[in-house]
C-alpha cells in the first residue's frame, strides 16, 4: 500500500488525494486518485473497468472508512453484488453496514416518450440521496454513457453532465466515472470532454493468444504520475497493478550473506554465500540441476528462519517436494511452517506481464526474503521478445529494490551461445552460476563454474557437481596434466595416480633392499679380505720368524762349521791359510 | 376516480421550477380536455421524498407516469408537445 499522505511542503497548494487500496495504482497515482474530483476511468468492454471500480469503493469502505455509493446503469445489484463476489467482496454485509449503496439506474429508450423540455434532476435527487444517506466519501458512476441511448435530446444530456459533474465536485466526493473506449477516443461520447482532472485508461491486448491487461494514466491535473503502461492482473484476490518503473538504481546495497544452501558453493563465495538482496542467475541444460540449485538455496532460507516464495513455472510444487526428498531436502515442511509458498503458474496461463504482476502481488503479500524464479526462461517465450529484457529489469528492480534477494534459473545453452536473451539478461545479474552436462568417455557429468560474483572474491574452478541424497556436493575438480576431469575419468586418473605412486613406492622399497643387500655383500667381501689380509700378515710374520729363525741356525751352523774347519787347518797350516781367506 | 378506464396518473417534479409548473400545468389541460372526469393525477416533489425517485426509477424531471390503466407508461419533459403526450398515454392511436 502506497503512503496515502505525502509530505508536501506546506505553503505550495496540492491536491489531496484519495488511495485506492489497489496494489500498485496508489503508486503510479502517487498516493490515489484525486480527492473530491471525478476521475474518468476508461476501456473497452471486457477490461476490467466495473471491478476496478467497485474495488475502489470496497477498499474505502473497508480500509479507509470512506462509505461509497454505486450508481450502476448498466448492471442491476444482484448481479453486480454477484459479479464482485468472485473477488471475495462481501457487498451485501457493507450495505447493511451502511457503508455502501447501490443504486440501479434504469434507461429504456422504448418505454420513455419524450414531450418538452426536461432535465436530469431526478439523477442528481438520486445520487444526492444515496450520498447522504450513508455520508459517502466515494462515488461510483458506471456507466453513464448509457444515457445517450436511452435518452433523445444529445445536447441536454451533454450539458446535464457537465452540471453533474459539477455537482459532484461541488459534493466533494471522490468520483469515478467509466466510460467506454470509442474509435480513436478514448470514450464513446467524448465524456474526456468533461471529466479532466485524472483520465485512466484499462486496456485488454491479446498476443499470441495470450490477454494482458495494462493500465495507463493518462493525465493527472496537478499531480505527477507514472506514465508507462502498467500491466494489473484481476483474480480472486482482487486486482494489482504492477507499478514498476525501471528507472531506480537507488537501491541499497547490503552487506548482509544468504548462504546458497550448498556448503561447498558457499567455500567458493568467501564461505558465505550471496550477499542480500543481489540476483543469481542459475544458467544450464535441461537436467544440469538448475532446480536442485533452487531447492537448496530455499532450502536455507527457511532453515534461517526467512521465508522464501518459489515460484515454479514447469513443477507443481508437489512434484519439487516430492523430487528434492530424493537428495534429502524436505521442503514440506517449510511450507507447513508458512515460511515457504509456492506460486505455480504455467507460463502459457497467462502473457509475461501479467505474470509479473502476479508475482508482484505475491512478493507484495507474502513479503518473503527471498525469490526462486524456476525457470525464468519459461516467461521468456510468454513475452514478445522486445520487451522482455525491460519487464525482466522492472522485477528485477523491484525485487532489488525490497532487498529480496532472487535467484533465477534459466534453461538455455551455455554460454558462447546465441541466446541474446540469457546474455541481456545477465549483465542484470549480480551473480551467475554456470551448470555443464558434459559428454565425455561416453557420459555426462554435472559440472558447476561461478562465472561472476559482483563484490567478493570468489573461486574460478569448474567444480564437479555431485547430486548425492544428502545434496549437492561440490567436488575439487581434478586438474592434472591431462586436464580437467570429472566423473569416471576422474575416478579413472585417481586409480591410475594411486597405482603409479604405489609403484614408486613398492620401487624404491625394492632399491632400498637391493641396496641393503649390496651393502651386506660388500661388508661381507670387505671381511673377507680383511681376513685374507689377516691370514697374510700371519703367514708373512710366519715367514718372518722362519727366516730369523734359520739365520739363527745357518749362524750356529756356521759357527760350527767354522770350529770344525779351524780344528781341520791346525792339521794343514799353508792351505788352511788360504782355504781360510777364501770362506771369509 | 376508481372507473374502469380511469387515468391514474403520477407527475414527478422537484421543487417549483419554471418546467416543473409547465408540466403541471400541460398535464392539467391535457388531462382536462381528452380525459375529462376520467383522470386522478398525483404531483410528487422528489425534494420532499428523495427516496421515491430510487424507488420509481426517476431519472429526468418531470417525468409522468401513467400508472393505471397498465401497462406502465413513461413520459418525460414538460409535456408541452401535447401530441406526443397523447400518444404516449395511449389516449391517441399512434
Amino acid at each position: 500500500m502506497a503512503d496515502k499522505t505525502r509530505a508536501k511542503p506546506a505553503d505550495l497548494p496540492s491536491i489531496g488525494k484519495s488511495a485506492t487500496g489497489i496494489g500498485g495504482l496508489d503508486e503510479v497515482t502517487r498516493g490515489g486518485l484525486p480527492q473530491g474530483r471525478p476521475t474518468l476511468l476508461c476501456g473497452s468492454a471486457g477490461c476490467g473497468k466495473t471491478l476496478f471500480a467497485m474495488t475502489f469503493l470496497y477498499n474505502g469502505a473497508v480500509e479507509y472508512n470512506e462509505p461509497g455509493v454505486f450508481l450502476a446503469f448498466e448492471e442491476q445489484p444482484e448481479e453486480l453484488i454477484k459479479n464482485v463476489g468472485s473477488l471475495n467482496y462481501d457487498i451485501e454485509k457493507l450495505i447493511a453496514e451502511k457503508k455502501l449503496a447501490i443504486d440501479h439506474v434504469e434507461i429504456e429508450r422504448s418505454k420513455i416518450a419524450e414531450s418538452g423540455e426536461y432535465d436530469l434532476e431526478g439523477l442528481f435527487i438520486r445520487l444526492g440521496y444515496a450520498i447522504d444517506s450513508i455520508g459517502a466519501k466515494r462515488v461510483v458512476v458506471d456507466t453513464i454513457e448509457t444515457l445517450f441511448s436511452g435518452l433523445e435530446n444529445e445536447q441536454l444530456l451533454r450539458s446535464e453532465l457537465r452540471r453533474l459533474f459539477e455537482w459532484l465536485k461541488s459534493k466533494g466526493v471522490t468520483a469515478i466515472i467509466t466510460g467506454e473506449r470509442g474509435e480513436g477516443t478514448l470514450t464513446r461520447y467524448g465524456l474526456e470532454e468533461y471529466v479532466a482532472d485524472c483520465v485512466i485508461l484499462l486496456d485488454n491486448r491479446v498476443h499470441d493468444q495470450l490477454s494482458t491487461r495494462r493500465l495507463r494514466v493518462v493525465k493527472y491535473r496537478g499531480s505527477p504520475h507514472g506514465t508507462n503502461e502498467y500491466p494489473f492482473i484481476i483474480d480472486e484476490q482482487g486486482i494489482t497493478v504492477m507499478p514498476i518503473t525501471s528507472s531506480g538504481l537507488e537501491h541499497g546495497a547490503s552487506t548482509e550473506r544468504m548462504p546458497t544452501g550448498i556448503a561447498d558453493l558457499d567455500r567458493m563465495l568467501e564461505g558465505k554465500g550471496y550477499f542480500k538482496g543481489s540476483s543469481i542467475l542459475v544458467s544450464g541444460m535441461a537436467g544440469s540441476g538448475k532446480s536442485t540449485v533452487s531447492a537448496h538455496f530455499a532450502n536455507a532460507t527457511c532453515a534461517a528462519g526467512h521465508r522464501c516464495i518459489y515460484f515454479a513455472m514447469e513443477e507443481s510444487p508437489q512434484q519439487i517436494v516430492r523430487n528434492m526428498r530424493s537428495i534429502g531436502i524436505d521442503l514440506q515442511k517449510w511450507v507447513d511452517k508458512k515460511l515457504l509458498r509456492f506460486s505455480a503458474r504455467r507460463p502459457s496461463l497467462f502473457g509475461l506481464e501479467t505474470h509479473l504482476a502476479a508475482m508482484y502481488r505475491d512478493v507484495t503479500d507474502f513479503d518473503p526474503d527471498a525469490v526462486v524464479i524456476d525457470p525464468m526462461s519459461a516467461l521468456l517465450s510468454a513475452g514478445a521478445t522486445g520487451d522482455v529484457h525491460s519487464m525482466i529489469l522492472r522485477l528485477v528492480d523491484f525485487l532489488k529494490g525490497r532487498g529480496i534477494t532472487a535467484l533465477f534459473t534459466n534453461l538455455g545453452v551455455a554460454a558462447g551461445n546465441d541466446a541474446t536473451t540469457e546474455i541481456q539478461i545477465s549483465s542484470l545479474m549480480d551473480v551467475w552460476l554456470l551448470l555443464y552436462n558434459r559428454e565425455s568417455n561416453g557420459e555426462h557429468n554435472r559440472q558447476l563454474y561461478l562465472l561472476k560474483s559482483r563484490g567478493m572474491a570468489h573461486s574460478n574452478q569448474v567444480r564437479e557437481f555431485i547430486l548425492s541424497s544428502e545434496g549437492i556436493k561440490l567436488r575439487e575438480a581434478y586438474v592434472g596434466p591431462e586436464g580437467v576431469l570429472t566423473g569416471s575419468a576422474r575416478v579413472a586418473q585417481e586409480a591410475k595416480d594411486k597405482a603409479t605412486i604405489l609403484l614408486r613406492e613398492q620401487d624404491i622399497e625394492r632399491r632400498t633392499r637391493e641396496l641393503e643387500r649390496k651393502r651386506r655383500e660388500i661388508a661381507a667381501q670387505i671381511e673377507i679380505l680383511q681376513a685374507q689380509l689377516v691370514s697374510e700378515e700371519t703367514e708373512t710374520d710366519l715367514l718372518k720368524r722362519e727366516g730369523v729363525a734359520r739365520e739363527d741356525q745357518l749362524a750356529t751352523d756356521r759357527v760350527a762349521m767354522g770350529t770344525s774347519r779351524q780344528t781341520r787347518a791346525a792339521a794343514d797350516g799353508r792351505n788352511s791359510k788360504t782355504a781360510n781367506r777364501y770362506t771369509k | 376516480m376508481t372507473e374502469h378506464n380511469g387515468y391514474n396518473l403520477r407527475l414527478y417534479v422537484a421543487g417549483q421550477t419554471p418546467k416543473s409548473m409547465a408540466a403541471i400545468a400541460n398535464l392539467k389541460k391535457i388531462c382536462d380536455q381528452h380525459l375529462p372526469g376520467r383522470y386522478e393525477i398525483e404531483i410528487i416533489d422528489l425534494m420532499k421524498d428523495p427516496a421515491l425517485a430510487v424507488r420509481h426509477q426517476i431519472v429526468a424531471i418531470p417525468t409522468l407516469i401513467r400508472q393505471l390503466p397498465e401497462p406502465l407508461k413513461r413520459i418525460i419533459g414538460d409535456l408541452s408537445n401535447t401530441e406526443k403526450v397523447l400518444v404516449g398515454l395511449d389516449i391517441r392511436p399512434n
